[in-house]
């Protein structure tokens, strides 16, 4: 069989299509065949191939994220989405691009800027537009412009049968139909294939500063975020970056007009007191992800006045678990990263292995918690040990009209089966 | 089988006597929505007061098989709220608290019924709003906006509906209650709240609303600018925007609609002018100082003939009254009009304005243009005469035509009134067959026996059970003639 699944690949894909690499795996689960197919006919085409063969198929694109979420059921095939790499169209006097999915995020930005524009996603570690979209990413000027939903505005995408589907359009003001493309944001690639999207744009900033205010409390943190929320700043981002040890930044970006942001940068320094300092520059840890290989990432959401019970009890589980965590991401926005690793101490050379038990530990207390913040917390990525310790997802509303919506798009459960919240 | 008047005993029960209609003269109140060209009485309207009243009412409809629409205060204009024949009618306008004005976390939680305007009012002492300004803004339900995922002249700013709500409490066509989102983002699982926002009341009803407040702006800066033609007002728009400056909003009206809005409330604009801009910044001061000088002087350079600058709130006031009463006020200059909701590329204006000008001329049916120019979205209004034979179905002509214009340039059939039962026709034209299937299968996941206001939004209704589209039964690769079946 394997043969002709391959030689149908082939012809769907003309001849881009191949038999699984070692580097051809997801979150650690090898895949059998590799389709790259250049076009959204192409990847219908290879998607009637899947429905037909009954293959597991899950989407890549630059392959930041593929161990995101939980692991797969199974899968046994990759679309690979790199070579729809083409930017359909930037009508730069509508301030509107449609690019196609496998189109990097650095270079279509690049391009933009030369009509002195851009997509006001910033997410760290930016890999395709369709995997920024699948994983609704962003980044600190989410505050500013809205998550990638919001920017949204009009999508082609494959179904789990090979239909081709459209939502939304290239104008930004539109309520024709229901926005599908809202749906497919953030789902994990388990609804369909995203082939192309249409994105509203922003015009670069001519100005920006940050001012950046040192604190060591959770407390002193949520008085100086009141502060800034409730005053005619009207900030770009607003980031928190606190270390294991509680000690923090909090950072505020102003952009616009230079005249504008010269007295919104004096503003800011008058508001947040004698210790905070402007800059020309973002500090050197803006935008970053707080963990690194081999360490778990988790993005926890919190009502703004909820941040210092976040703090308060990441805290108390990170000490009882004996692990340390660092949070940083958008406190404006309620949303922030936190990067645990295995605190330091003992007699242990170097750092230890992340323990699952301990993470899943902290996870537990943390959800346990989570009306004291009014968030949630998910397990975006870590060691596939740690993840098959615990629910990633954790608890979810809605999750029988999430499961009805997986049951009409992909019945066959062909689309990143397992991978998504409640086993779907 | 029971029919919805069947229902009225066992709701009332639930819902007490008074909260249940059934007399005929009454029914009758509730014909229509703001599109008052398509009546129909429904069999029955309830008006509950609750969550938990109005899932037993919907409950009560899927045990009987029994189609319900939902309806807020009746503004719509794509006929998104017209009842059902053979329905149950919802009205939440008795549901109208706000249940918590959380300033500390910016949001607000309100029920459906809660005016628009009336959840500013309430933040603004605290020195917050809520963005989301339809015209109707003083009448209209946020429940209904959520429904059509309302916009208004400041959404090139701050975006729509959609962007504003966090949260929903839903009623779901089964009659279950369910939480979706809340006051912190991103709730874990499809983005459900994307999908229902816009919805036009197909996939349940909202029951609680979980807003973003926005704060009120530090300065806010008005200009009215006249201009000789469209053309010319059409370019200051495109050099405001290419200058990079993000106004709150940028209203165009043309010759015949600055008439009608003159006759009406004398708003007292350039006299001769065949077209007037509304320009408004809004945010902090110095921004706004600079960015506001930035565009009065391409107003200028692109040929305004005059600008005045809003002194203070009165005249600010003044120049929106024209703007603000442009509907009403056709009728001060034609017996009958139709109110068009489309859009189009914003570079695309100067071209397709001519376009129905041209139409005009060909039909001599007249349009007024009224439009949000930032963002492209056009109210034409198309005037006709039911006194003369024929006129009214060449208006509708006319104004169909003007939809295809806006596809024809990449547009959409509605910028912000929503499909509803108006432009259902309409939305082949669009999209194809697949697209439609598409949207289907979410109907279908929240609603399987489309009983949730069933005729809207879809040309055609559809069985859920039925999968058109699905092409797993022939081989794709024989079916496209490239290879023989193996």
């Amino acid at each position: 069989m394997g043969d002709v699944v391959l030689q149908e690949l082939r012809l769907a894909t003309d001849d881009h299509a191949a038999a699984a690499g070692p580097a051809d795996t997801v979150d650690g689960m090898p895949a059998r065949w590799v389709a790259s197919p250049g076009s959204t006919a192409e990847t219908s085409a290879v998607m009637r191939v899947a429905a037909v063969h009954d293959l597991a198929v899950v989407v890549r694109g630059a392959g930041n994220r593929l161990t995101w979420g939980a692991p797969p059921e199974r899968c046994d095939l990759l679309v690979d989405s790199t070579r729809m790499d083409a930017v359909v169209e930037h009508a730069s006097g509508d301030l509107v691009v449609v690019v196609q999915a496998g189109c990097r995020l650095d270079v279509l930005q690049q391009r933009l800027a030369g009509a002195g524009q851009w997509l006001a996603v910033d997410p760290p570690r930016p890999g395709t537009v369709g995997g920024t979209v699948a994983a609704a990413l962003s980044g600190p000027t989410r505050l500013a412009h809205g998550a990638v939903r919001d920017l949204v505005i009009g999508m082609t995408m494959v179904r789990a049968d090979g239909v081709v589907a459209h939502s939304g359009g290239k104008v930004v003001k539109n309520v024709a139909g229901y926005d599908v493309g809202k749906l497919l944001t953030g789902s994990y690639g388990t609804l369909g294939v995203i082939t192309e999207v249409a994105f509203r744009l922003h015009p670069l900033p001519k100005a920006r500063s940050w001012v950046s205010l040192p604190r060591h409390s959770a407390a002193a943190v949520h008085e100086a975020l009141q502060r800034v929320v409730h005053s005619q700043l009207v900030p770009g981002a607003v980031e928190l970056d606190r270390a294991a040890d509680g000690s923090a930044t909090l950072t505020v970006q102003l952009e616009g007009v230079a005249p504008g942001v010269l007295a919104r940068t004096a503003a800011a320094l008058e508001l947040l007191g004698p210790s905070a300092t402007a800059g020309s520059r973002p500090p050197g840890w803006w935008g970053i992800q707080p963990a690194g290989t081999g360490e778990v990432l988790l993005k926890v959401t919190h009502e703004l006045a909820g941040l210092p019970h976040l703090l308060t009890a990441l805290d108390a589980a990170a000490a009882r678990h004996r692990l340390a965590a660092h949070v940083r991401g958008s406190v404006a926005v309620g949303s922030v990263l936190v990067g645990l690793r295995a605190a330091e101490g003992g007699n242990r050379v170097g750092p230890a292995a992340l323990g699952p038990d301990e993470v899943a530990g902290l996870v537990a207390d943390l959800r346990q918690r989570a009306a004291s913040f009014g968030g949630s917390v998910v397990v975006l990525d870590g060691p596939r040990v740690v993840k098959e310790s615990l629910d990633v997802w954790g608890p979810v509303g809605a999750i029988d009209l999430m499961r009805s919506v997986k049951h009409r798009f992909d019945p066959a459960r062909l689309l990143a089966p397992g991978r998504f919240v409640g086993g779907i | 089988m029971v029919d919805a008047r069947g229902l009225a005993g066992q709701l009332r029960t639930v819902l007490g006597d008074a909260a249940v209609i059934t007399d005929r003269q009454r029914l009758r109140t509730y014909e229509c929505d703001g599109l008052a060209q398509y009546k129909v009485t429904p069999a029955l309207v309830v008006l509950p007061r609750t969550t938990g009243q109005v899932a037993a009412v919907v409950r009560a409809c899927a045990a009987a098989g029994v189609p319900f629409v939902a309806r807020g205060s009746g503004t719509g204009l794509s006929g998104g709220a017209l009842p059902h024949a053979d329905g149950v009618l919802i009205v939440t306008s008795t549901m109208r608290s706000v249940l918590d004005l959380d300033i500390v976390n910016q949001r607000a939680v309100v029920e459906p019924g809660v005016i628009n305007l009336h959840l500013s009012r309430e933040a603004l002492p605290h020195g917050y709003y809520y963005a989301p300004d339809p015209s109707s803004q003083q009448v209209c339900s946020i429940g209904g906006n959520v429904a059509e995922n309302s916009g208004g002249a400041h959404c090139l700013k701050y975006g729509f509906t959609t962007n504003h709500v966090t949260g929903l409490e839903l009623v779901t066509p089964a009659g279950d209650v369910v939480q979706v989102g809340g006051k912190a983002p991103d709730a874990p699982g499809y983005d459900l709240l994307g999908a229902l926002v816009g919805s036009e009341g197909t996939l349940g009803i909202a029951t609680k609303v979980t807003v973003r407040l926005t704060r009120s702006p530090e300065a806010v800066s008005t200009l009215l600018a006249a201009f000789p033609d469209t053309d010319r007002a059409g370019a200051a728009v495109s050099a405001i925007i290419a200058a990079g400056v993000v106004p709150a909003a940028i209203e165009m009206m043309d010759a015949l609609a600055i008439e009608a809005a003159e006759a009406a409330v004398h708003c007292g604009y350039p006299p001769g002018a065949g077209a007037v801009l509304i320009v408004e910044l809004d945010g902090p001061g110095a921004d706004v100082e600079h960015e506001f000088a930035e565009a009065e002087r391409l107003c200028r350079a692109s040929g305004a003939t005059e600008v005045r600058v809003a002194a203070d709130d009165a005249e600010r006031a003044l120049f929106w009254k024209g703007r603000k009463s442009a509907f009403a006020a056709v009728g001060r200059i034609s017996p009958g009009y139709i109110v068009q909701d489309g859009v189009v590329p914003r570079t695309a204006l100067p071209q397709v304005l001519r376009r129905i000008a041209q139409l005009s001329a060909d039909t001599g049916i007249r349009v007024a243009n009224v439009f949000h120019a930032g963002d492209g979205n056009l109210h034409p209004l198309v005037l006709f005469d039911d006194a003369v034979p024929g006129e009214s179905a060449r208006a509708e002509e006319v104004s169909g035509a003007i939809l295809d214009l806006c596809l024809e340039h990449g547009g959409s059939i509605t910028g912000e009134h929503g499909v509803g039962a108006d432009k259902a026709r309409y939305m082949p034209r669009m999209f194809d067959a697949d697209d439609l299937d598409t949207m289907q299968l979410v109907r279908c996941a929240f609603d399987p026996q489309s009983i949730s206001n069933p005729g809207k939004v879809f040309p055609t209704p559809r069985l859920c059970g039925e999968r058109p589209g699905r092409h797993q039964g022939t081989h794709p690769l024989a079916e496209a003639g490239v290879a023989e079946v193996f």
